[in-house]
């Protein structure tokens, strides 16, 4: 057993460095193909005052120049010396932005994952084990509504809500303007936390609430469940008692395989709340043109959601022997 | 057990909510387009007496900055929004479709294949999209490419194992046997039985493709600012929240989340019609 999760460990290992390399290539490929000048996206609207002299020295300096494929292989041979380049917009070595950036975006993120993933199950096990009644039809027409709502919008309505209207939280940022991060101490910054990580937490609710729905039903269908009803249990036992445990790790499983779309969703939130994290890094990143920065996200959050994707079906293979018995071709 | 005479005969539940979704999708969709033929012009008329009206009988979801009304601009960005979502996932679906054939033409096209799909799904969508957006220049068609090359791989695995199962059924072998070509068995009896699962594939990726076009256009990378999509309203909105401008930011998501509500309803009941394995949650 312990051979064989290692063997598949480094299976997956191998899968994974296979994967960082073509999204390497093809990442590199994607921001080579793009008609958007760099140094132009770079100057903005100061390109009138620069003259062409100027320009190619920048572009020279950067690199430019050079035929892709040259630009390609320094590019690689600095990564895996852990050199991961500089910011033009942000004028800071780009591994300092993304682990400051991810910091900040890390909070978010695990308060997001840990709200959606317990409201979900939750939902699901109430959903699931009252088939067809009042709160099973409200929750399913939450989740539908919810999956089919732009989270961006959603942002926008409670903070409309919440920060506009009511005045409870603040309307942006990470921390009150005109302080510095680290001048602010950890309420101050749970307070400008929590609206962003809240809406981002209603996302993932949806998904992993039908899913462990789906996995009650099947439970209350089953014998089990008739068994523990003809011995006197109650609909709630059986549902916290047998049916919790049967669909939890299915659930977690699926909140670790979804981390892309959760990261997707910062990307919308944190633009919406002005929220200073990786996801609007990217943005800022894409819009002018900071290609060593967003080629060193895309590889980045690859890293992330894929090792998610990894632990989740390591997880799976633990928890379901029928899997873990399989000999994949 | 019911007699199978009275179970044919009887209008099933499923079926008549089905028809009901069609029907209003279809009245949801005839709304749309009618009303951005009528108020195309509307949408990007500016007009300096009427700035930034709150909703009421002239203007039902009140005016933007530049006094144009924001109704006509919501309609307008949602016809947009069914344009580009039509294209981009109709694209989608054909690009499902092509890798599909191709994964079961040999072991080293299903291997690559296989690694594309972890590539696609490995990277979060939305950084993805940005990449392909941003390689592309952003505008129009580089949301509807964009859309297209990142919402296959659901699809694709799918028509993957159902084409398996059919290149290995009787008829298939027997076809071959008479000396009938690939390309007769491929148009005559694979693709005819895919196209069921094609169709649902393409009605579940089409409330995708609409919210992630306006995401991307929402961020800065999709429909350019003189559009007035979904995604662009919602943008200029950000702007003006903090005054109290609330109707800005409300109404064109709410006729967001409609439009998508309802086609996402519509293509879970024909799932659940056409593709009863698949549909279980």
């Amino acid at each position: 057993m312990g051979m064989r999760l290692i063997a598949r460990f480094t299976a997956r290992c191998g899968r994974l460095l296979l994967v960082l390399a073509a999204v390497a290539v093809a990442a590199f490929s994607l921001i080579q193909a793009s008609p958007i000048d760099p140094v132009d996206a770079y100057l903005g609207p100061q390109v009138a005052q620069v003259s062409p002299e100027q320009r190619t020295l920048i572009a020279e300096r950067w690199g430019f120049d050079d035929p892709a494929a040259v630009q390609f292989v320094k590019w690689a041979r600095n990564l895996a010396n852990g050199e991961l380049g500089w910011s033009h917009v942000y004028n800071a070595p780009v591994s300092d932005i993304i682990a400051s950036r991810f910091r900040a975006s890390l909070s978010l993120l695990a308060i997001a994952w840990l709200g959606s993933t317990l409201l979900g199950f939750a939902l699901g096990v109430i959903a699931g084990s009252h088939e067809g009644s009042l709160a099973d039809r409200l929750i399913r027409l939450y989740s539908y509504t919810l999956a089919s709502t732009p989270i961006f919008w959603l942002a926008i309505a409670v903070l409309l809500l919440f920060s506009v209207g009511l005045g409870w939280t603040p309307v942006c940022c990470a921390s009150p303007p005109g302080m510095l991060r680290a001048d602010v101490d950890w309420l101050t910054r749970l307070h400008h936390l929590l609206l962003p990580a809240l809406t981002l937490s209603l996302l993932g609710v949806a998904q992993i609430a039908l899913h462990t729905r789906a996995r009650m039903l099947e439970l209350m269908r089953s014998d089990i469940a008739l068994y523990a009803l003809a011995q006197g249990a109650t609909r709630r036992d059986i549902a916290w008692r047998h049916g919790a445990r049967h669909a939890c790790l299915p659930a977690l499983t699926l909140a670790l395989a979804s981390l892309g779309e959760l990261f997707g969703g910062s990307i919308l939130v944190e633009q919406v709340f002005a929220y200073p994290g990786l996801g609007q890094a990217t943005v800022e990143a894409g819009l002018r043109s900071d290609i060593p920065l967003l080629l060193a996200i895309a590889l980045f959050t690859t890293l992330f959601v894929s090792l998610g994707n990894a632990f989740a079906d390591l997880l799976y293979r633990w928890v379901d022997p029928r899997l873990r018995e399989e000999v994949r071709p | 057990m019911m007699p199978s005479v009275t179970a044919t005969l009887r209008f099933d539940n499923r079926r008549l909510r089905t028809l009901l979704i069609a029907l209003a999708t279809l009245l949801a969709l005839g709304l749309v387009l009618t009303g951005s033929a009528l108020l195309g012009e509307q949408a990007t008329r500016p007009d300096f007496q009427a700035r930034l009206l709150p909703p009421g009988i002239d203007h039902w979801f009140g005016t933007d900055t530049l006094g144009r009304d924001l109704f006509s601009r919501t309609i307008e960005g949602l016809s947009l929004s069914l344009w580009v979502g039509l294209l981009a996932a109709g694209l989608g679906t054909l690009v499902a479709l092509v890798l599909a054939v191709i994964s079961t033409l040999g072991r080293p096209f299903d291997a690559a294949v296989g690694l594309l799909v972890d590539m696609i799904l490995g990277l979060p969508h939305l950084v993805l999209l940005i990449l392909i957006a941003f390689a592309l220049g952003g505008g129009t068609q580089a949301v509807i490419v964009a859309v297209a090359l990142t919402h296959w791989p659901r699809l694709t695995r799918l028509l993957r194992a159902e084409l398996l199962q059919i290149i290995n059924a009787d008829y298939v072998r027997l076809s071959y046997h008479f000396g009938k070509s690939h390309g007769f068995v491929l148009f005559h009896h694979v693709l005819p039985h895919l196209m069921p699962q094609c169709l649902v594939g393409f009605l579940l990726l089409f409330p995708h493709a609409i919210l992630h076009e306006a995401a991307l256009t929402f961020l800065g990378f999709g429909l350019t600012p003189g559009q007035p999509a979904i995604g662009v309203l919602l943008a200029e909105s950000l702007r003006y929240l903090s005054a109290g401008h609330w109707w800005l930011g409300v109404f064109p998501g709410l006729g967001l989340l409609l439009t998508v509500l309802i086609f996402d309803r519509l293509g879970a009941s024909m799932q659940a019609l056409f593709t009863p394995r698949e549909a279980q949650t």
